[in-house]
């Protein structure tokens, strides 16, 4: 147990990617089963035991400690998982010969009825240390929040085995938890796991941005064009009553687009581009679809303000035949004829685009016939549907980004090579009638500038400061002093979360305008004109 | 008498009436009597100092051989009397030198327990438990939720991490008088035999608990001129203001770790952007807090600089008097 615990601990505060995969792959070389397997299933959202809530959790905890000494510790820390961690008495008496395992913690907990529950989890964290109660903790009360995405962690696995990350995805949704034969596999101790499962993922097709030069070496017509749609990459597989939604790292999204899994009557595995609104009548926009996203369960309601449909890109698989490995063309041909099969209210064919020349293409790629579109992509007449990233057969080629002139109003501090620069810029633009003028936080950017540009800003900030909290400082930003950032970014979306009312999506420092005074940066009203359009 | 008269706080710290002097004043006073050498509790210019001899080492250290008109070293447990009051010095196990301070006056005896930790440190004598009618107790970690692990397993995860990213540095933030010593004989005692690499800040009081039989192996400057160039796999130990700054961009893709015992609350580790806490204290934990107050057999306990109110809690649910004493101008530990 104070293994997964360390690696909890290390994990929620080391920033980045690298940093934690070194601690995923160290742990499993290190840990044997099934804890390992347990380990991965709770960071992957994949372990289910019986819930606690926090109110029966402070219940336990006041029954053995006075209740003034833990409401000052409460409001000390401000989070029940860790006070209760680091404030239960352990009795003198009772110091157990060891730690106990997390496989023995996991089935203590499974086998705990409801009612026997809490006596269960209090016994568990009479013969555990600080860290160890800390993870028992979490596990019962749901959500690492360890900043562990399942794809990360499946890449830890293809490291510490040394496969690719696509053959992981392609198995994962036939596994279960402790996962002993796919660590076995891993391990080179035995052949890799035949899934029997029905409806798995297949590992997604991505494809390169179009950079300078590119197009001049390519044939037209060697390539089609289709528009690029600004929802999200989705994966629809059907077999044998089985129906699944995947989203293109393999993550099950179903649950949260029942209207479209329900419409899922065949036998295929379809790629597309998951959008909300009317394939007939009017697609919805990306902040439309963000209403429907990271849900587990969705309303009658929302389904209807908001209905799912599928605009399909690709046939993988019909029936049993794997069509993979047959060129895009014929494979398109397949797709055509199966989607008129399909319900036309949650599935359409996604359109091709005719050009004649480049020039004629990118015509089209900066004036596209509808908001929702983000681009074109280009695809290989000739090209098979092969997992990951290769240069060559598919290209993106997305409209221009927007951008905006924004104030610097907050740096913080970075991690790791930057963590003596303050590398992380929140910018604001103006709001507020004349003589009232007040910055308002759009966004935060935390790349785009070269290191030399880094070095500009870091002593921009620390010359410029007026408030530090911590790793944060506040940078003087008033009408007549501040430095104007130009930030790129993809998108809006609505916000409820930020004063300003929107977000923007996939923000970067473009360039920084030592030149444009403070007063002269953007307003609100310029991105809210982009938000209603 | 009553113990109120024999001390009691003032603006200046807190003072004997009837001995004329003042136990770590933070203003300067004709009479000081110092419990340790951190900058909040050794102040220099006041007229007369009585302290160990560590403790004036120390402070002429960091504010010249001037820091008083007159200096006197109190030898450990042997009793000195000022105006017809006792004063005894007994080992209170926080840093090189530093003392609990026991004024005794009329059949009285008040312990000023300065700043004080029970856990094992090679770098200074252990706390002594002493017997006495009240107790002043510091409380910087004056709540249930500061438990302080065996400082051994805290240096473990720090020689682990070291092996686990060789192409990384490890920055060790710890303030520069004893806890940055007691960090590198850790690593010593845990077999660390490679180079410790310093800040500037740590290099005079290092040198000192070497000269006073402290080994702390082989210190080197983190300094790139004329030395090494790369600090890949290097543990680097300098003062936590040190690696926010500029200096610290020498070091590759560096690791902060920070050794205070406040790295156990997670968001306090968050928030600064530490990425490897070690909770390594000189001060109490909870345990140690009421573990002593019982051992003194105090019917009175004064709390002082913290987190007082849990601490009277505790004394009330015990049956011991107990109020918060309240001194002005010490700081928490670390950054």
């Amino acid at each position: 147990m104070n293994r997964f615990a360390e690696l909890l601990d290390r994990l929620v505060l080391t920033p980045s990617r690298n940093g934690k995969l070194t601690l995923l792959t160290d742990y499993f070389r290190s840990v044997e089963d099934p804890d390992r397997g347990l380990a991965l299933a709770a960071i992957t959202g994949d372990l289910n035991l019986a819930a606690v809530k926090p109110a029966m959790l402070r219940a336990l905890v006041t029954e053995r400690m006075d209740a003034v000494l833990f409401g000052y510790s409460y409001d000390y820390v401000g989070d029940l998982a860790e006070t209760v961690s680091l404030v239960w008495p352990q009795s003198p008496g009772n110091i157990p010969n060891r730690e106990p395992t997390l496989g023995e913690v996991a089935a203590k907990l499974q086998a705990a009825s409801r009612s026997d529950g809490p006596k269960v989890l209090a016994g568990l964290l009479d013969n555990a240390g600080i860290s160890a109660r800390f993870a028992i903790i979490k596990l019962v009360t749901g959500g690492l929040r360890i900043g562990v995405s399942a794809r990360l962690a499946k890449q830890a696995l293809a490291d510490f085995g040394k496969v690719d990350v696509a053959e992981i995805e392609e198995l994962w949704h036939g596994l279960s938890p402790p996962y002993t034969g796919l660590f076995a596999w891993l391990e080179g101790k035995a052949e890799k796991p035949q899934s029997t499962a029905m409806a798995l993922f297949k590992p997604v097709m991505l494809s390169n941005p179009v950079g300078d030069g590119d197009l001049e070496k390519l044939a037209p017509a060697d390539y089609a064009a289709e528009w690029k749609w600004d929802g999200i990459r989705v994966q629809a597989a059907a077999e044998g009553g089985s129906r699944r939604l995947y989203s293109r790292t393999g993550d099950d999204v179903s649950g949260a687009f029942p209207d479209l899994a329900d419409a899922m009557h065949f036998s295929a595995v379809l790629d597309g581009e998951l959008l909300v609104g009317d394939p007939q009548e009017a697609t919805g926009t990306f902040s439309d679809l963000q209403q429907r996203l990271n849900r587990k369960t969705v309303t009658t309601k929302m389904q209807q303000q908001y209905p799912a449909f599928m605009r399909c890109y690709d046939l993988l698989q019909i029936g049993d035949e794997d069509l993979r490995a047959l060129p895009f063309r014929e494979r398109r041909g397949h797709l055509e004829t199966f989607v008129k099969t399909l319900d036309p209210s949650r599935f359409d064919l996604s359109p091709f685009v005719q050009f004649e020349d480049w020039q004629a293409l990118e015509d089209l790629r900066r004036a596209p016939p509808h908001p929702v579109i983000e681009g074109v992509m280009l695809k290989r007449w000739d090209s098979p549907y092969v997992a990951g990233r290769p240069k060559g057969p598919w290209f993106k080629w997305k409209r221009d980004p927007h951008t905006v002139d924004a104030v610097l109003m907050y740096a913080q501090r970075g991690h790791g090579k930057r963590s003596s620069f303050y590398s992380d810029y929140t910018f604001g633009v103006w709001s507020g009638g004349e003589g009232e003028e007040e910055l308002v936080p759009v966004g935060k950017a935390y790349f785009g500038f070269t290191d030399e540009e880094l070095k500009q800003i870091d002593k921009y900030v620390r010359d410029n400061t007026v408030e530090r909290f911590g790793p944060v400082r506040s940078v003087r930003a008033d009408r007549d002093n501040g430095l104007v950032l130009e930030v790129a970014f993809e998108g809006l979306n609505r916000s409820t979360r930020h004063k300003s009312g929107v977000a923007m999506r996939f923000p970067r420092i473009s360039r920084l305008r030592w030149d444009k005074p403070a007063n002269e940066a953007d307003r609100i009203e310029t991105l809210q004109a982009l938000l209603d359009r | 008498m009553r113990a109120s008269d024999l001390l009691h706080p003032r603006p200046e710290g807190l003072y004997c009436p009837p001995g004329d002097f003042f136990i770590d004043p933070v203003r300067p006073v004709n009479r000081a009597l110092i419990t340790h050498g951190h900058s909040d509790h050794a102040r220099s210019g006041h007229r007369s100092v009585l302290a160990t001899q560590q403790t004036l080492d120390i402070m002429g250290l960091r504010y010249g051989e001037q820091f008083a008109d007159t200096t006197q070293a109190a030898r450990l447990g042997e009793t000195i009397v000022l105006d017809g009051v006792s004063v005894r010095f007994h080992p209170a196990g926080h840093v090189l030198g530093s003392a609990q301070i026991a004024v005794e006056h009329q059949g009285t005896r008040i312990v000023a327990s300065g700043d004080y930790k029970r856990q094992k440190d090679a770098t200074c004598r252990p706390f002594e438990p002493i017997q006495c009618d009240v107790f002043i107790t510091e409380a910087t970690f004056g709540l249930p939720v500061f438990r302080h692990p065996p400082d051994t397993e805290e240096i473990a995860r720090l020689l682990k991490s070291a092996a686990q990213f060789p192409e990384r540095s490890h920055l060790v933030g710890a303030y520069a008088l004893g806890k940055a010593q007691r960090v590198m004989r850790l690593l010593r005692d845990a077999g660390y035999d490679r180079p410790i690499y310093i800040h500037g800040a740590l290099a005079r009081l290092s040198e000192y608990y070497q000269g006073q039989g402290i080994d702390l192996g082989t210190l080197e400057p983190a300094t790139v001129e004329g030395g090494r160039q790369d600090f890949a796999g290097a543990i680097v130990v300098g003062p936590p203001s040190a690696f926010a700054d500029r200096w610290a961009r020498r070091f590759p893709d560096p690791i902060s770790c920070f050794a205070s015992g406040w790295m156990r609350i997670r968001q306090r580790a968050k928030q600064g952007g530490v990425e490897l806490p070690l909770i390594i204290s000189d001060h109490a934990d909870w345990d140690e807090l009421t573990g002593t107050i019982k051992e003194t057999g105090a019917e009175e306990i004064w709390v002082t600089h913290g987190r007082e109110e849990a601490l009277v809690r505790w004394c009330e649910l015990e049956g011991i008097a107990a109020r918060p004493l309240h001194l002005v101008g010490y700081e928490d530990e670390g950054d």
